[in-house]
């Protein structure tokens, strides 16, 4: 070791703009001073402080009496940085994308949640990127990765995150400096220090490796109360297929009642079980397609226990705190119309009534007794549903949907498979849900064109990704002209 | 007021003889400043230079002290004007802004004050806002040091350097009666360093003494013959005399200067930067000991020619590191040795890129083509880690990683007012189709990304409207919608764009953003702020500027977040038969600032005890289809999607963050666009009175009766 010239240990902050890195690096300051180190750091924060992303760099010489001032860096250099931090995943892919973590050198602290990025947030089904790829890259790209939720551990302790990477800094053992020096920085930073130090200490152990393990996920989905026949039904079905039966019935007796989970089974019986990722698919579209949304079920939604308990976590309702529900809504006179009976709903829709008691959007407050029984009133009209407008109309597009399915199933399985999944497109309220249905029917449409065809499957899968592209319409209709014979 | 309190950095200007300073580099030219006997310090915040604005806003008692004049110049034009009291008197003053905007905008008044010449030192410190991080276009405030012949600092990137070059920086100014230039880049501004201070020291000169012994000399004028006799002067006598100075004092430096018979002429600023890619080379150690010869421009305008000649004399090649282009100093030089018919060899924006900022990866490859070609034998035979060629193949695992990662940025902060604006906007696109959006700086130009996508160009701050003036046929269907901020509107859109749409009678729409701040440089006061400022005169109205200057059709709203409000003004502004130019201002405060302001009190509220009720917005995931047309409508940081909870779904569905701050247009948006019933807003009572009590606890009771009889049905044990 004598025989290597002092180096500047490099650190670099990659964060998000009002994300507290600079809280970071200004801990790493103090610290490194406090113990006699040369220390600089820098950032270009500008316009990035408005949630983009940024980078703070700090470089550290321990090595304070020799030679005078040091000269240091201002920014990380590729393939010399020691040590990066990053607050969130993609941001330490960011880093790896930048070449600032290599095999032989660098420490990556990588915080494994997700601030999603605004196209991930507004693709119009799952846009999403692939995180386990983005974990797995870093973990190629480090010499040594720290990875862990940082940010749910500092939310559990009630910090920040800056206090949970520090935690997990003092924790990697690349700073010259003892945990009780990392703990010092905090306390001298002033703010919050109890809870910053008890995220500090869960990220340190959490780095280690020695923290305690995650809580279970959910528990299986419980068998519904269904009569025995229908409960034999299920138990007929085969295995891979039958969780998401279950689920299915869950909601639709949840939704509605027996008599329509019964439907439900009957419907599903058509199909060859030996082709179970078929029926599985069909299971779960179905469900959803025969759970449709309405007003009656939304109302019903709102007003329940569960959901209040739900509301009072999501909010962090404290045990001295009151909490009031205000639910925003405007359904369309449609809407109204289609869970009344046929006849009522048609007149409704004639007369003026609806148009103006609907023209603006209404809020309600479910935790009023008035609100919670007009909302009641709208959830009982789930008894009447049957006797809908909207009823008939949905069961005559499922029963067309099915036929598709099931005829196509024995010939070109790939494309009943296609078929089926272009329920997705179904889906949502009001202006939303009739854009749906269009989408759904245009992509339909092809279909007589592409039977028999050997990449039929994969055509019609492509219009529905098409449909769901954008929401103007614009790429199915472009997909569409190019399909033409 | 700005973002932040800084009474903590305005302690630190303070600091008296032999204390150490630790901080930024902003903060140290401040500090700089005060021990040079400043008597006036003007400017526009921008990044990277706010903070020397804001320090010196929340200073005022260490001013007052020194007898320093601190004015927020209504523009950079208005600063560099402010220099004039240097023209005729010995007083020491110093300018602020971002350049290279800032530089354009001041550029009128820099040229005539060059063309005077100074008396007593100025200097005009710019924020090189170039590289990453940068919000601007990417120019060099070199180009306007040369056309005006005002002298151009750019100090190595620490804080002993930069204080120094303040500081002589006013000397130079004095000994060649020039204004100069002290331009630090962005990182630079914000390096955390330390330097050892020196007594503040109060003006020689005061502007009283000025005010009350008024001095005219008509040939410090720009008029005709003056003008014609200052150019003479620049030339003769002010620029030798620079030159002087600076060779004299050894401004520049000179590192290494014989260990090799190559070198490396570099700017002040680049120095760090080039001492890390030669200890990468193993040519440096860390603390800045060079094996390569070294010349280090802390002046980059003018040149000292004799310097530059004795440097290379004597080397078979010289490598020019200069930023930015075009390579003005790289022609220079080639010029320089020409003239002394000097055969050294000069190599620079070949073996470095000719555009881009240049990174430490960048300078160490260019450095390593430049050694490769003039001194092979210097390279070490084995690279040490770190300096190796990047561009090797990267394992599929890496690969697979970086194809995960989408750009991030900047946008509108949670609750911020500015997006309900564009919400509005969209909505009103999707009944009247789409109309020329002309933009203005600000953070309202985030509009252009996603996911509003709105907005055509940008010609400056304040030219928003301007932008459109073109745009003003009478025989077109559709009219114009142009945006501009609080902030652009007094810099000097009143005048450009209100003022120009009045008289040339514009028949287009302007949406003036108005949100109590210049938010976007960090939140400072300006006209039309609504707070009470004790060192400035707020409140004064946009609506009756706008009105003073010819617009009779002008509308407020005063809740930005009424998006169908938003939404139904700007409709009627774009159809109206009226003719004559539209104004709608669009009033809410600056979430970010609002925040910073209420959210201590509140905390402080809860903890005394009182009834505080804050309200957040949420989605019921068992109603939402997981579409996110909200979020598209939005865009809101704290409006995001987590997985679906349902097992039969899979598209994630929409979820409100704890960050949110209960702006409430999640709400409005839902009615106004008709979306779905997910959202709900939750009021949270702290500290409830016991009617509080007693009406939950009456509501519990009724509504639990019902709730039962559900959980009856569904067969939850209740």
């Amino acid at each position: 070791m004598d025989a290597d010239p002092p180096k500047a240990i490099s650190i670099a902050i990659m964060a998000m703009g009002g994300e507290g890195g600079g809280v970071l690096a200004d801990w790493l300051i103090d610290m490194a001073e406090r113990a006699g180190s040369h220390v600089q750091a820098t950032s270009v924060p500008g316009v990035a402080q408005r949630t983009g992303a940024t980078i703070y760099y700090v470089e550290i010489l321990p090595d304070a009496d020799s030679g005078g001032a040091p000269v240091l860096a201002l920014m990380p250099m590729p393939g010399d940085v020691d040590i990066v931090i990053a607050s969130e995943l993609m941001e330490a892919g960011r880093a790896v994308q930048r070449g600032l973590v290599t095999p032989s050198r660098t420490t990556l602290i990588a915080s494994t949640n997700r601030v999603y990025s605004m196209t991930e947030r507004t693709a119009m089904a799952d846009g999403r990127v692939d995180s386990g790829k983005l974990i797995e890259g870093a973990r190629a790209a480090a010499r040594t990765l720290l990875a862990a939720d940082y940010a749910r551990i500092a939310e559990q302790s009630g910090s920040v995150i800056s206090a949970a990477l520090f935690g997990a800094l003092a924790a990697s053992g690349r700073l010259p400096f003892s945990r009780s020096d990392f703990e010092e920085a905090i306390r001298r930073g002033g703010l919050g220090v109890e809870a910053s130090l008890r995220a500090f200490a869960r990220a340190h152990d959490a780095a280690n490796g020695t923290a305690a393990e995650a809580p279970p996920g959910e528990a299986a989905a419980t068998f519904p109360r269904l009569p025995a026949e229908q409960r034999e039904a299920i138990e007929r079905m085969p295995d891979l297929a039958r969780e998401t039966i279950i689920a299915g019935c869950v909601r639709l007796l949840d939704y509605q009642d027996a008599v329509y989970t019964e439907l439900y089974l009957q419907r599903l019986a058509k199909f060859d079980p030996s082709n179970t990722p078929l029926l599985a698919e069909v299971a779960r579209y179905l469900a959803l397609w025969m759970a449709y949304e309405d007003v009656a079920r939304v109302a019903d939604l709102k007003i329940r226990r569960s959901r209040f308990a739900r509301v009072a976590e999501e909010v962090r309702l404290g045990k001295d705190q009151v909490l009031r529900i205000r639910e925003f809504l405007h359904p369309r006179p449609q809407e109204i119309a289609d869970a009344l009976p046929a006849g009522i709903g048609g007149w409704l829709l004639q007369s003026s009534l609806l148009r103006r008691l609907t023209a603006k959007g209404r809020i309600v407050e479910t935790t009023s007794v008035s609100g919670f029984l007009l909302l009641y009133l709208v959830a009982s009209l789930r008894k009447i549903r049957r006797r809908s407008l909207r009823f008939a109309v949905e069961q005559e597009r499922i029963g067309a949907w099915l036929a598709e399915i099931a005829e196509t199933a024995p010939k070109q399985p790939a494309l009943a498979m296609a078929i089926a999944e272009c329920q997705q497109l179904v889906k949502g309220y009001g202006d939303t849900h009739a854009r749906g249905i269009a989408n759904f029917e245009t992509v339909m449409s092809a279909l007589p064109r592409l039977k028999g065809k050997t990449d039929a499957a994969e055509r019609l899968s492509k219009l529905r990704q098409a449909a769901l592209a954008d929401d103007s319409g614009g790429t199915l209709k472009t997909a569409m002209a190019e399909l033409a014979p | 007021m700005a973002e932040r309190s800084f009474k903590k950095e305005a302690e630190k200007l303070r600091l008296g003889a032999g204390e150490e300073f630790h901080g930024e580099g902003i903060l140290a030219v401040t500090k700089a400043l005060l021990q040079s006997g400043v008597a006036y310090v003007a400017g526009y915040q921008g990044a990277p230079i706010s903070h020397l604005m804001d320090v010196l806003a929340d200073s005022a008692e260490v001013l007052q002290d020194l007898g320093v004049h601190f004015e927020h110049s209504a523009s950079e034009a208005t600063a560099a004007a402010t220099l004039a009291a240097s023209v005729n008197y010995p007083l020491r003053g110093a300018v602020t802004f971002k350049s290279t905007v800032g530089t354009n905008v001041a550029s009128d008044a820099l040229a005539n004050l060059a063309s005077s010449g100074v008396q007593g030192g100025a200097l005009i410190i710019v924020g090189e806002d170039y590289g990453e991080g940068s919000s601007i276009m990417q120019e060099r405030s070199h180009a306007f040091a040369m056309k005006s012949q005002i002298w151009l600092m750019d100090p190595r990137p620490n804080l002993p350097s930069i204080v120094k070059a303040v500081e002589t920086g006013f000397e130079l100014s004095e000994a060649s009666r020039t204004p100069v230039m002290l331009e630090l880049r962005i990182r630079a501004c914000h390096v955390h360093g330390r330097f050892t201070a020196r007594d503040n020291v109060r003006p020689s000169f005061t502007l009283k003494q000025a005010m009350e012994n008024p001095v005219r000399d008509t040939n410090r004028i720009v008029l005709p013959p003056a003008s014609y006799l200052h150019e003479k002067e620049k030339i003769e006598k002010r620029w030798p005399a620079a030159v002087k100075f600076i060779r004299e004092r050894g401004l520049n430096e000179f590192f290494a200067e014989d260990a090799a018979d190559i070198g490396i002429i570099l700017q002040g600023g680049m120095y760090n930067t080039v001492v890390r890619a030669l200890e990468l080379l193993g040519l440096a150690d860390a603390y800045g000991e060079s094996r390569v010869p070294l010349y280090v421009l802390n002046v980059t305008y003018p040149l000292v020619d004799e310097e530059l000649r004795r440097f290379c004399t004597g080397k078979r090649a010289v490598l020019m590191v200069e930023e930015g282009q075009p390579d003005f100093l790289e022609q220079a030089l080639h010029a320089i040795l020409r003239r002394a018919d000097l055969q050294t060899k000069v190599l620079g924006k070949d073996v470095l890129p000719k555009a881009g900022e240049y990174t430490g990866d960048v300078v160490l490859r260019g450095l390593r083509r430049f050694l490769d070609q003039a001194a092979p034998l210097l390279l070490p035979p084995v690279l040490p880690s770190g300096a190796a060629e990047p561009g090797q193949p990267k394992v599929p695992a890496v690969t697979a990683a970086e194809a995960q990662v989408h750009p991030r940025p900047p946008s509108f902060c949670t609750g911020c007012p500015e997006r309900p604006i564009f919400t509005a906007m969209k909505l009103v696109e999707r009944e009247l189709g789409p109309h020329h959006v002309s933009c203005d700086i600000g953070c309202h130009l985030f509009s252009i990304l996603p996911p509003f996508n709105i907005g055509a160009s940008t010609m400056g701050y304040g030219l928003g409207w301007a932008g459109a003036a073109a745009l003003n046929a009478r025989d077109s269907s559709k009219r114009t919608i142009s945006v501009m901020g609080d902030g652009g509107f007094w810099h000097n859109g009143l005048a450009s764009g209100v003022g120009n749409a009045v008289f040339n009678q514009t028949d287009n729409v302007l949406v003036i953003v108005d949100n109590n701040y210049t938010a976007a440089t960090g939140g400072q006061d300006l006209m039309s702020s609504r707070a009470e400022n004790p060192l400035r005169k707020t409140q004064n109205s946009i609506e009756n500027a706008v009105r003073g200057v010819g617009v009779n059709w002008v509308k407020s709203i005063t809740h930005t977040y009424s998006v169908g409000q938003m939404r139904d003004v700007l409709k009627e502004a774009l159809t109206t038969p009226v003719k004559g130019p539209k104004v709608v201002i669009a009033q809410s405060e600056c979430m970010l600032n609002k925040q910073r302001r209420v959210k201590p009190l509140l905390r402080q509220a809860v903890k005394d005890g009182k009834r505080v009720v804050r309200e957040r917005f949420g989605v019921d995931h068992d109603t939402c289809t997981g579409d996110h047309s909200c979020i598209r409508l939005s865009g809101c940081p704290s409006l995001s999607v987590k997985d679906n909870p349902d097992p039969l779904r899979k598209d994630p569905v929409a979820i409100v963050l704890d960050s949110c701050v209960g702006c409430g247009l999640c709400g409005e948006v839902s009615h106004a666009a008709i979306l779905c019933p997910s959202f709900y807003r939750a009021e949270i009572v702290s500290n409830p009175t016991w009617t509080d009590r007693l009406a939950a606890t009456f509501r519990r009771w009724v509504i639990g009766i019902f709730q039962n009889r559900i959980d009856r049905r569904l067969g939850v044990s209740a």
